[in-house]
């Protein structure tokens, strides 16, 4: 047997003392890690598979498991570090491209955590968000920019179509297919009760989720899955996908082993082939023919629904986003390199694209200098981890947030970035039934809508501090940002001023 | 009457109740003292059925054709406002009820020598049945139907 490189990468510690060999982690572990012994009366663990998703740990009923990084090292190098030489090892192995899960996540400046928000003191009084109104209900589409009168008073003005949210916060696109039926139901459900929007993603609608219509995006992606006219019909708004922030300039591919019956069904694709999504659009290579397909959507859904157009973070996004202003779009999503994804090319998801924080600043205040900033919405995602960071981008120039790791981790992901595995423990990365049915959408609409509403109260407060009682006061108001320790060069992309300043 | 329903869409079959309902039952104030605080390992008055792909964990019913409760021999079993119960001090230990009951849920005891069987865990001081409370995936409801 060849020599195997790989060492694993965390240790499964089981107090004995506390382990009364119920057997709830061996059954509860796709990943095969835990088993029972029956001649030595004894747990016993295999690390080598354990992706650290902590089921384990959460379901234990004594609370008897620890996983740990592992303690066995090479030897410390700055510039070869243990990871650097796993890759390596790993590629001279398999001789493929590695691939990883979820955001990236190594360690670049996180613009939220250097900006701190401004609260009103003596002479312009906070306000008190349980005695006084408050409003986080926002709209998003193109903005009018002027009204006119008749000699009977009556208001003529262009209508365009608009969502409403009753808070600025909504689920951003994850497929049936990266995620369970039972995750696309929590969803689903959460988003109708809360009043906002949840994304269908590129994998089509399930049949069972049109009713859920009123309060669902439905997406348009460069693979085309499961798009038709009663697809396009169902949703409040269509997106069309150019871009995800995991990986921008890459397409998607969901193996052939997850197309079930139903996903088969509901991409429109036979089971069991693979689903590959083309890296750009084959139709598209111009803002002209970008113009062409929002126009074509537009018009196959009677001019009633907004057509949102999602790109990612790249170097050139402000040019981007005006390019896609004037195509027709009423709301452009911009995704940040830190935003999910169910697979992509390891070398991608770590190296591409530029922090939301600083593309939001750039797209809002080139479309400002451009004169048609109210001709679009902007929305932001890739790691809105709080509310906070909802109130900075925000104060940055956004009017919602699309949020979905956060969305996950309410659902119980532990971000052990193993989705591509397609052994997700937590039933949501994952088709197998056995898996799936871990994920109830009874618990799950119900953590979501907690999650939202905590986090809309916390929007709530802090407007409140500084003074202000509703989304549309906040928007762009960057005056109520200050930056900590950025250079010049970063505040004057960010458009805000240093704490002290 | 509130009674202890499963819902095998959500049964996972991790067996977690079974550990809850023994622990509830034996008088330890925790689990870990339950299970190993020396004595012989607590009986679970519910059982998970496990299948290829469905699981669904069964416990006395309470039903109303209740032959166990019929062919008690001391009259240790006995109905009260609907729940099932047992009397420890009548029961001989005979097994009439274990082999007259149609869902198989009447258990023998750690020491061999009576029955087990669910009550709801009116008894025990626990509120909601352990097996309720401590479902992670709320298979197992307690509710009106």
């Amino acid at each position: 047997m060849a020599i195997n490189f790989m060492n694993p990468l965390f240790e499964v510690v089981r107090d004995p003392d506390r382990c009364i060999k119920c057997r709830v982690c061996e059954r509860q572990c796709a990943n095969e890690v835990h088993k029972y012994d029956p001649d030595l009366d004894k747990m016993t663990a295999n690390p080598m598979t354990c992706v650290d998703c902590q089921r384990c740990v959460c379901l234990c009923p004594t609370r008897a498991l620890k996983i740990k990084p592992n303690e066995n090292r090479f030897r410390e190098n700055g510039n070869w570090t243990q990871s650097v030489m796993d890759e390596v090892y790993k590629q001279a192995e398999s001789g493929g491209v590695l691939l990883s899960a979820m955001g990236n996540p190594k360690d670049y400046p996180v613009y939220w955590d250097k900006i701190l928000l401004n609260a009103s003191q003596v002479t312009n009084p906070p306000i008190d968000p349980l005695r006084e109104p408050m409003e986080t209900k926002t709209f998003l589409g193109k903005k009018n920019q002027s009204i006119s009168y008749d000699e009977n008073g009556n208001a003529h003005y262009e209508k365009s179509p608009y969502l409403e949210l009753d808070t600025p916060i909504m689920f951003s696109a994850m497929s049936f297919g990266s995620i369970s039926k039972n995750a696309h139901e929590s969803l689903a459900r959460a988003a109708r009760e809360l009043g906002t929007f949840y994304n269908t993603g590129e994998g089509g609608l399930h049949q069972d989720f049109y009713q859920y219509g009123d309060n669902t995006i439905v997406q348009v992606a460069s693979g085309r899955f499961g798009v038709f006219k009663g697809y396009l019909d169902a949703g409040a708004a269509i997106e069309i996908k150019m871009g995800q922030g995991a990986k921008p300039g890459i397409g998607g591919h969901l193996p052939g082993m997850k197309i079930n019956d139903e996903i088969s069904r509901t991409r429109m694709i036979p089971k069991g082939t693979d689903a590959i999504s083309p890296a750009p659009h084959h139709d598209i290579y111009s803002i002209e023919d970008l113009r062409q397909l929002v126009l074509s959507l537009k018009e196959a859904t009677n001019w009633e629904k907004p057509v949102i157009v999602k790109i990612a973070a790249v170097h050139n996004v402000a040019a981007i986003a005006s390019g896609v202003a004037r195509s027709g779009a009423d709301i452009i999503a911009i995704d940040g390199f830190r935003g999910g994804t169910g697979a992509a090319p390891t070398r991608i998801r770590d190296n591409v694209g530029i922090p939301i924080e600083l593309a939001l600043a750039s797209v809002d205040q080139r479309l400002r200098d451009e004169g048609i900033r109210n001709d679009v919405s902007i929305v932001v995602g890739g790691s809105i981890r709080s509310s906070a960071d909802v109130v900075k981008a925000i104060a940055l120039g956004a009017d919602a947030v699309y949020i979905a790791t956060a969305a996950l981790l309410s659902l119980g992901c532990h971000l052990c970035r193993s989705c591509n595995t397609g052994k997700c423990n937590w039933g949501i990365a994952t088709q197998r039934a056995d898996l799936v049915k871990r994920l109830n959408p009874e618990i799950g609409y119900r953590r979501l809508i907690n999650l939202v509403h905590a986090w809309d109260h916390e929007i709530k407060e802090m407007m409140g501090g500084m003074g202000i009682n509703s989304i549309e006061a906040l928007r762009g108001n960057r005056l109520m940002l200050r930056g900590i320790g950025l250079t010049q060069k970063e505040l004057d992309i960010l458009g805000i001023q240093h704490a002290g300043e | 009457m509130k009674k202890v329903y499963v819902n095998e869409d959500w049964c996972l079959g991790c067996h977690l109740c079974e550990f809850y309902c023994a622990a509830a039952n034996s008088g330890a104030p925790d689990m870990i003292k339950a299970f190993k605080g020396g004595g012989k390992k607590p009986i679970a008055r519910i059982q998970v059925e496990e299948g290829s792909s469905v699981n669904f964990a069964v416990q006395c019913r309470h039903c109303v054709a209740h032959p166990c409760v019929k062919g008690c021999i001391t009259g240790a079993l006995s109905v009260k406002d609907g729940v099932i119960v047992c009397d420890e001090e009548r029961c001989v230990g005979c097994y009439t009820c274990v082999l007259s009951c149609p869902y198989g849920t009447i258990v023998i005891d750690e020491e061999g020598h009576k029955i087990r069987k669910c009550d709801l865990c009116l008894s025990n001081g626990n509120g909601e049945p352990a097996c309720v409370k401590g479902c992670p995936n709320k298979a197992i409801v307690y509710e009106e139907r």
